[in-house]
């Protein structure tokens, strides 16, 4: 008698578990919703804006990285400082107060005396020291990995410049005029490598990595680092590439080959 | 006989000073308006490179700086490069044909009318003032 009597707890046990049903067929139903034959929309949402960046802002699918073959970086060729001074309308000077976005280095090995260059800039980290210590939000990561500014929240501050393990930030000193449309950049903020972002958003590569290829040194790489079929993602699986004060664990975008 | 004559020449009088108070006041207010055309400080609007303009004049007068703050924070953070409000473009067509700029002479485009409303300009101390076409040009900041 009693069992045929379902008590208020084993209705509720049932109803529920019937409810739970249902909701677990219509989200299998939801995400197996096919737009027209073949494509779903969760395939739109997650698709990687490589040809299409230009409407759809930076997606967090994307991480934009370089390769840099230091083996390819010569002595005597400086193309891609003046691509970037030309680009970004830098005054190319190397004093401490003028703003360098990338440096040409040289290393030497003291016992052989071997020499290797490579260039450095902002290495565009995951976990951006710059990012941390801004007390304003004005250095931010955009979502597809780039390492920015907002000079429109930059009290100028300097902790920036502190935190870098890369000496990658530099600060305006003097009022600027002649400033490039595409790279806007003012007195009392700081400012860095930004990628060429401009340039990316147009489906290009940056300045630097494209006058590195027209030198014909091809010491540079671009590309997107999470998309496992790009050449970058391809050639970082396959040879012992390194980061710049990999124990700091940052993570960075620009990766080095030959050092 | 005196007093009787007295308050008639009150009317007369007051009559007389009433023609002149409305003769008088339509060539107050045809001076005032004269003085307003020609003597007050108005904005020189220089005419732009042509095409029209994403909005109405009298709503951009109001809104342009809503307009730039909202898509400055989308291209920059977001990298959404599409949205028609940029000031690259505003630039592009309102660069004076004779500074190529918006800034560089006080009847610029937007100089002359932020000096008539007394609103200081900060876009320019980062941003270039000059279309991208016009590198060669001389870029003079005020």
């Amino acid at each position: 008698m009693k069992h045929d009597n379902p008590t208020p707890a084993n209705e509720a046990a049932t109803s529920r578990s019937g409810r739970r049903g249902f909701l677990a067929a219509a989200a299998a139903g939801l995400t197996g919703i096919a737009l027209a034959p073949g494509v779903r929309l969760i395939e739109i949402a997650q698709a990687a804006p490589a040809g299409a960046a230009l409407s759809a802002g930076a997606s967090s699918k994307v991480r934009w990285g370089m390769l840099i073959d230091s083996n390819q970086c010569s002595a005597d060729c400086k193309a891609c400082v003046t691509a970037c001074n030309s680009e970004n309308g830098l005054s190319g000077g190397t004093l401490p107060t003028d703003s360098q976005w990338i440096r040409k280095l040289e290393i030497k090995e003291v016992r052989s005396g071997r020499k290797q260059y490579l260039p450095m800039m902002c290495q565009h980290c995951a976990e951006p020291p710059c990012v941390d210590v801004c007390p304003t939000g004005a250095s931010f990561k955009r979502a597809d990995g780039i390492v920015l500014v907002d000079r429109h929240r930059c009290i100028g501050c300097r902790y920036c410049l502190m935190a870098c393990p890369y000496k990658a930030r530099s600060f305006v000193h003097a009022p600027v005029t002649h400033q490039k449309p595409d790279a806007p950049r003012g007195m009392g903020t700081a400012e860095a490598c930004n990628l060429c972002v401009n340039r990316v958003d147009r489906g290009e590569q940056p300045a630097c990595v494209a006058a590195c290829t027209a030198s014909g040194h091809a010491a540079f790489l671009f590309g997107d680092l999470n998309d496992p079929s790009s050449e970058i993602a391809k050639r970082i699986a396959s040879y012992p590439t390194r980061q710049i004060r990999e124990n700091l664990n940052l993570d960075t975008g620009v990766r080095y080959l030959g050092i | 006989m005196a007093g009787r004559s007295t308050p008639r020449l009150g009317i007369v009088s007051s009559l007389c000073w009433l023609v002149l108070l409305l003769a008088a006041i339509p060539a107050a207010w045809a001076q005032a308006a004269q003085a307003s055309s020609s003597r007050a400080l108005q904005p020189v609007i220089e005419t732009a490179r042509g095409g029209q303009c994403v909005a109405d004049p009298a709503f951009m007068r109001r809104n342009h700086m809503k307009l730039l703050m909202h898509q400055r924070d989308d291209t920059l953070r977001g990298g959404i490069r599409t949205g028609k409000h940029s000031l690259k473009a505003c630039i592009a067509c309102h660069a004076s044909q004779s500074s190529q700029s918006v800034t560089a002479e006080p009847s610029n485009f937007c100089q002359s009318c932020h000096n008539y409303a007394a609103v200081k300009i900060d876009c320019f101390e980062c941003h270039a003032n000059t279309p991208a076409n016009s590198a060669a040009q001389p870029q003079v900041k005020p």
